[in-house]
Parts: structure tokens; C-alpha cells; sequence
């Protein structure tokens, strides 16, 4: 029901999460954020059961603001993965920018599957998703053919998959930090 | 799975089992003192299906369901509106039970799912709210009091807890209205309505909503809302409790019987 997408550019991640709260057939909240934001230039998407999500990435966040407190520098980017299976049933995408190995995105899934990908998707919209990424990334992308690539997939959703996920919260992270860019509302069906 | 046999992912019970086991405490997002010890091992929520109809144990204890609630925010506070039936299966067990608990004269809380859990879990709630008032002298914000039910519910993710509740209050920061239920989910909106009858009371409030309603405009919603939603929902009935939070505390608007109103809006219909 939850979609979740990033795409890695050569000195940018941009990502994207659908903002709809549902429980059974209803969508409790349509503005609820599923980023978290662990340190300035890392977020967390987070995705899967009721409750365990929001649990398991506050968790994590806040252990990582205690790391920093104690050791005073922040946790590079690929050491904030948690690798050991949880009970907790979540899937993330972690994004962020490394002073020194640059951008990064990488795909967690809840068995703690762990994969640095050039872009990635979870939830059933990724079965339509990934094949449009496939077809049109390319390394060097710029800021804004990734987010016209973004739109092309977020069109497919809006086309194709019979829940409706009517907008998105886009962000993207350089090396200046993470920017909030407008929310992607797809109109009509075409 | 290859990759699921090999991770040795154990579901939530067993591993829970294991770390209590060990004292561990790494994924007990509960309370530090857990109300009731559960030995390592034991399935609730198994033991609890077994009892009721489905369990064909000769048994049919089915715990207490079926409400509607909802709650709104609007520009002159939040409106909360409940229905009044207890239904124990197909037996309706009392026709005037009380959905709201009053936490204290700036926090209300509703119940939906079983009663037991709601009502005991919500007045540990309000214990722990006095609590939190007597020992930092100011009284507690409506997201630390939603934030101390969840963290109950997830002490005891799995186990067969069932309860969704609205905390609704207001503190320095306006009107707050969070929605917390037995699986952890906790939410924080400009609406909310739970129980069986939900989605009715969505339709009828959704339509009618305007953020400048009046007052009144706003208990008539409320009102409609429950009303339209007992009338299709089996499991709703009785009375309408309504309440409404003001910035100096919430006041109880009124309790009115469905049936009478039901009639009432179907004669201005036709």
C-alpha cells in the first residue's frame, strides 16, 4: 500500500514517500511524513506494519543524536544501518550525502537485506516503478531530470495501481543538506 | 525463502519471549514496570481465540466490540462525539455505556474495541497523567499523554490487546487531538473516527465539514455523524454523548437518543 522511491545522482539523492495513514480501508492521515531525518545529511525512509515503523525509526534516530552526543561527531552514513533482524517488520531506504564517499542510497528490508543501489522502491508500486528506473536512469543525471523521472513514475502509480496514493513528499540531499521540494500531486487519470 | 530461514526471523513472540528471558530490554518500547508479568512462551492472543465462537472449544466468550466514535478539530476547539452501545457478540450487553473517560477537565479520551482493555487502560492512563502533574507541577501535553498510552500498547504488541482510542486535550500548544491503538499506531490529525461504524461516520462528516463552522454547525456534525453511522452499523447504537474541548477545558454538550434523532433528520427528509 506504501511507496517509497530514491534516486541516486552523482552528487544528490533524491527521494520520495507517498503520505497516506491507513488502517484497513481507510486512510486515517494524508499528510503524514514517513522521512526521518537522522543526522543533517542522512534520512530514513520508513515503511510496513502499523506501529512498528514510527517505533523502530525513532529508535534509531534517537540513537544515533545519543552517539553523537557522546562521541561528539556524527555517524558516517553507511554505519548508521542496523544489521541484525528485529522483530519489528519495516522497510527502509536510507539516503544521505558522506563528505567522503559522496551520495548514497540504500535498501533495508525487514529480514535486514541490506543493498547500495544507483535507485530503489518498496511497496507494490515498485513492481510498476523499478522497470521506468531501469529503462531511464542514467549516472549523471541532473536535479531536475530526476525529478522529471520521479513524476514519470509517479504518473505510472496514479495510471496503473488501483490504491490511490494522491501525494508525495519529495526530498532531496546534497552537500548543502537536505531540501524539501514541493509536494507531487498527480492529477486526474490520463 | 532462502534469505528467511537463514536470517532465523522469529516472529515477534518467540523473540520476545527470548529477550525478556535474557533481560534484555533493546525492543521493549513499554512502560519500565509491565502491569502484568507474562511468562515466556505464552500466546494471549492464541488462548484468547480459543474462548470465543470461532475457537469451537464449546466457548463463545466474544469480548466486547463494535462503536462508533470520531473527533474533530475546527476553529473554535475539538467536537467529541460517541455512541453508547456494548455488544458482546450478537448480545448487546448495555445500551448506555460510557465511552469517554475524563482524564482530567483538559483531557478526554474515548474507547472503541474491548472494553475491558479501553477502560483499564485508560484510567492507568489518567493515573499516570496525575502522576506526571504532581511531580513536574504543570499539568501534561496532550502528545506525552497519547505518547504513555501507546508505549502501554506496545508492551504488549501481539498479545491480543484491542483497543482504539482518541486522546484529545488542550495544552500550550492549541487543541490536540492524537489517535492511539493496540498496534502501536499513533497518529496526530485534524480528524479521526474509530470503531466498526467508522467509515459511516467518515461519509457524513468528511461532507459536511468546513473548518469556520459555528459551534452549533459543529455539535450538529458530531451528532450526524454518530447518527448516520448507528443507523447502518449493527454494532452502534444507543445515545449520543457529545463533548466539546475548549482552550479552558472541555464541557459536555449533550446525550441524546439515536432513534429520536434518526427520525428527526429522516422527517425533514421526505
Amino acid at each position: 500500500m506504501e511507496y517509497l522511491i530514491g534516486i541516486q545522482g552523482p552528487d544528490f539523492v533524491l527521494v520520495a514517500a507517498d503520505n497516506v495513514a491507513a488502517s484497513s480501508i481507510i486512510q486515517m492521515k494524508q499528510d503524514q511524513d514517513k522521512m526521518f531525518k537522522l543526522s543533517d545529511k542522512i534520512l530514513l525512509l520508513c515503511v510496513g506494519e502499523a506501529g512498528d515503523t514510527v517505533q523502530f525509526a525513532e529508535y534509531i534516530q534517537k540513537n544515533i543524536q545519543l552517539y553523537k552526543m557522546r562521541n561528539e561527531h556524527s555517524l558516517q552514513q553507511r554505519y548508521g544501518n542496523d544489521l541484525f533482524p528485529t522483530p519489528y517488520h519495516v522497510n527502509l531506504l536510507l539516503a544521505g550525502f558522506d563528505e567522503t564517499d559522496g551520495p548514497g542510497l540504500y535498501f533495508m528490508d525487514y529480514l535486514s537485506a541490506l543493498a547500495k543501489a544507483p535507485f530503489a522502491a518498496h511497496g507494490y508500486g515498485a513492481y510498476l516503478t523499478l522497470s521506468i528506473l531501469d529503462r531511464y536512469y542514467r549516472p549523471d543525471l541532473t536535479r531536475d531530470e530526476a525529478v522529471e523521472l520521479l513524476k514519470k513514475c509517479i504518473e505510472e502509480l496514479n495510471k496503473r495501481l488501483i490504491i490511490n496514493l494522491p501525494s508525495f513528499s519529495v526530498r532531496l540531499i546534497d552537500k548543502d543538506g537536505i531540501h524539501d521540494l514541493e509536494k507531487l500531486v498527480p492529477v486526474g487519470a490520463k | 525463502m532462502a534469505l528467511f530461514d537463514v536470517s532465523g526471523y522469529k516472529s515477534h513472540l518467540e523473540l520476545r519471549g527470548k529477550t525478556l528471558g535474557t533481560g534484555l530490554r533493546h525492543f521493549n518500547f513499554g512502560t519500565t514496570n509491565q502491569e502484568f508479568a507474562v511468562p515466556a512462551g505464552m500466546d494471549p492472543s492464541g488462548f484468547l481465540k480459543s474462548c470465543s465462537h470461532e475457537g469451537q472449544g464449546g466457548v463463545s466468550i466474544d469480548l466486547n466490540h463494535g462503536t462508533t466514535t470520531l473527533a474533530f478539530k475546527f476553529r473554535h476547539g475539538v467536537i467529541v462525539a460517541v455512541d453508547s452501545r456494548a455488544s458482546a457478540g450478537s448480545y448487546i450487553a448495555s445500551k448506555e455505556a460510557n465511552k469517554v473517560i475524563e482524564i482530567n477537565p483538559y483531557l478526554l479520551g474515548t474507547m472503541s474495541g474491548s472494553a475491558a482493555d479501553c477502560q483499564y487502560w485508560e484510567r492507568l492512563l489518567a493515573k499516570e497523567c496525575r502522576l506526571y502533574k504532581l511531580r513536574n507541577k504543570k499539568r501534561i501535553s496532550v502528545s506525552a499523554a497519547s505518547k504513555l498510552l501507546s508505549n502501554m500498547m506496545l508492551g504488549y504488541r501481539g498479545m491480543g490487546l484491542s483497543m482504539g482510542s482518541m486522546i484529545i486535550g488542550w495544552d500550550n500548544k492549541g487543541p490536540g487531538l492524537y489517535y492511539v491503538d493496540d498496534n502501536g499506531t499513533r497518529l496526530s490529525g485534524q480528524m479521526f473516527s474509530t470503531g466498526c461504524g467508522n467509515s459511516y461516520a467518515y461519509g457524513v462528516i468528511d461532507s459536511g465539514y468546513r473548518e469556520d463552522m459555528t459551534v452549533e454547525e459543529a455539535y450538529e456534525l458530531g451528532r450526524r455523524g454518530i447518527t448516520h453511522a448507528t443507523h447502518r452499523d449493527a454494532y452502534s447504537g444507543g445515545v449520543v454523548n457529545l463533548y466539546h474541548m475548549q482552550e479552558d477545558g472541555w464541557i459536555k454538550v449533550c446525550k441524546e437518543d439515536v432513534s429520536e434523532l434518526i427520525h428527526r433528520y429522516r422527517k425533514g427528509m421526505f
